[in-house]
């Protein structure tokens, strides 16, 4: 059997369309951070700014029914991007912060009692964590970390040891922000549903970089942000099974998130318009709109494929520097490497390679926790996206030279 | 000199390297530690101080060459020093790091950093042990951070 030939991402073009790129010098290589945008979804900003705005789901004119169009039309692509089974289930957030921190007053404030536990990854970032911890906080509930291996992944052996009667949900990246590593999520939420536990997957760092399929990996809460994956910032989508989101009270109060509204009490809309109190990030939805079409043309198997050339190369390249140590060695990665230079601080690093224009990220890339596993105070991150090329990883190497000659 | 040539001048990179006064005190009259929640640098400074002078001061941490080799650099400075020469040699130093007016001629060997004005976002780190010292003198203990 043949297999079907995926044409090769047109990487010159794919770099024609993100402007930024075209400035002279500049090797992007913190994408995981936040990526950038395609004139695309510059341009669909301008566009809605110019042509379109208006508040949506009020105006009985034209000009708002536009709006509101292009809004809901949004919430349609996400959820066929993401293969949710209805559109009602995402709901527009801040980005994936906000989305879990919705999941975990909500969802957590109305279930979680006195010493029930929510696992939570290792390898998580704080997003993932502090939010769990305020409700617990709040509810008396109980964190329980799930440790990760010397290999950077989580240690499936221990799930199902981890996974009790008092667990309730499990918190859980779908990619590592930190180390790369790709989890298999699809078995975690097995092992958890198997035991009843819900599973909330973060999926800030996989959404650009590989295919999300919701219903395959059945998970009850799903996270991502738009400036993670071409889009604006301060938009993002929480998904949420319907059973769930019908019962889970709402987090924000306001406008058109409600049903009626008098002095005696109110009743809420139903979902998505339940968690969309005020007025929304039209604007970025609009754009994001734009960035998923832009991600669906050129396709997660391109995608895929060049970014796990440009990752491999990367890692070989990297093994190659002397007194260079590789930070989490997963079977499987996206996105993300992290190292560290003995006897060079990664913030020294950071300037040190700036000044030679590769732009990567030095810190705990907000998950101490990991950096604690590993006994490091900080990495260096370089991390990649369909528009960076070998080239980009030659100048990294070409730039850690000059910080061995500064440092010796 | 390139300006990363000037902020990672030879005389810091020693220091990073070879951090002088490196030692808890046990016998100080004060102590405070610092932190930098943006980069993970720590440090802990302690200070022994006799008639309001600094007759001994130490440093242990971690975190990277600029933040560690102002501290070690510091101790030396400021060892022998009223405890008002020290914060005037520190308002000097924060001027010269942020790139002010001031008179680098004052600040003797401190004058290698003047580098890191060029380089806004490593302010903190130059400063962090100051700010920690400056604590140290202030209170018996505390916790600081230069957020």
């Amino acid at each position: 059997m043949t297999q079907a030939v995926v044409p090769a991402l047109d990487l010159e073009a794919v770099r024609d369309d993100f402007p930024i790129l075209a400035q002279p010098g500049l090797v992007y290589l913190d994408s995981a951070a936040t990526s950038q945008k395609p004139r695309v979804v510059i341009e669909a900003l301008s566009r809605y700014y110019s042509d379109q705005n208006a508040n949506i789901h009020r105006g009985v004119y034209r000009l708002s029914q536009g709006a509101t169009a292009a809004y809901d039309a949004v919430r349609r692509r996400a959820a066929q991007f993401l293969n949710a089974r209805h559109p009602n289930e995402l709901i527009f957030t801040r980005g994936t912060t906000e989305s879990i921190n919705l999941v975990a007053q909500s969802w957590g404030g109305a279930n979680l009692r006195p010493g029930d536990e929510i696992l939570i990854s290792g390898m998580e970032h704080h997003s993932n964590i502090v939010p769990w911890q305020l409700v617990a906080q709040r509810t008396g509930a109980r964190i329980v970390e799930w440790p990760i291996t010397d290999a950077g992944e989580l240690d499936l052996a221990l799930l199902p040891g981890l996974l009790t009667d008092r667990t309730r949900l499990l918190a859980v990246a779908h990619v590592s922000n930190a180390l790369g590593t790709v989890n298999p999520v699809e078995q975690i939420v097995a092992a958890a549903h198997q035991r009843g536990v819900l599973v909330l997957v973060d999926g800030a760092q996989s959404a650009a970089h590989l295919p999300v399929d919701l219903q395959a990996i059945d998970c009850d809460f799903f996270a991502c942000s738009g400036h993670k994956m071409l889009g604006p910032t301060g938009i993002g989508l929480l998904y949420g099974r319907e059973s769930l989101l019908d019962q889970m009270p709402p987090w924000q109060g306001g406008g058109d998130m409600i049903d009626q509204v008098s002095f005696e009490g109110s009743t809420w809309a139903p979902v998505p318009a339940k968690f969309e109190a005020g007025t929304p990030n039209i604007a970025g939805v609009v754009g994001l709109g734009a960035a998923l079409d832009y991600l669906g043309e050129i396709g997660f198997e391109a995608i895929g494929r060049h970014e796990d050339d440009l990752l491999s190369y990367a890692v070989a390249r990297l093994d190659e520097v002397p007194r260079l140590s590789i930070i989490g060695r997963p079977a499987r990665r996206s996105g993300a490497i992290s190292f560290v230079l003995d006897g060079v601080h990664p913030h020294d690093a950071g300037t040190i390679l700036d000044a030679e224009g590769v732009a990567v990220r030095a810190g705990h890339h907000c998950a101490q926790p990991v950096m604690r596993r590993f006994g490091v105070p900080a990495t260096v991150r370089a991390s990649v996206a369909l528009y960076n090329t070998r080239a980009d990883i030659d100048a990294l190497i070409t730039a850690l030279g000059r910080v061995r000659k500064i440092f010796g | 000199m390139s300006s990363l040539d000037e902020l990672y001048q030879n005389v810091i990179l020693d220091h990073n390297r070879a951090p002088r006064n490196f030692h808890p005190m046990p016998e100080a009259s004060s102590t405070a530690e610092g932190n930098n929640p943006l980069c993970g640098d720590q440090l802990r400074v302690w200070v022994r101080v006799e008639d309001d002078v600094i007759a001994d001061v130490s440093f242990q941490g971690n975190g990277c060459a600029i933040s560690q080799a102002s501290a070690s650099l510091m101790t030396q400075a400021v060892k022998g020093k009223t405890r008002e020469q020290a914060l005037a040699l520190f308002n000097g130093f924060h001027d010269l790091v942020t790139g002010a007016p001031g008179d680098p001629g004052a600040l003797g060997k401190l004058a290698v950093f003047r580098g890191v004005s060029q380089y806004p976002i490593r302010v903190k780190c130059a400063s962090l042990g100051w700010h920690t010292l400056k604590a140290a003198l202030e209170r018996a203990d505390g916790q600081i951070t230069t957020e």
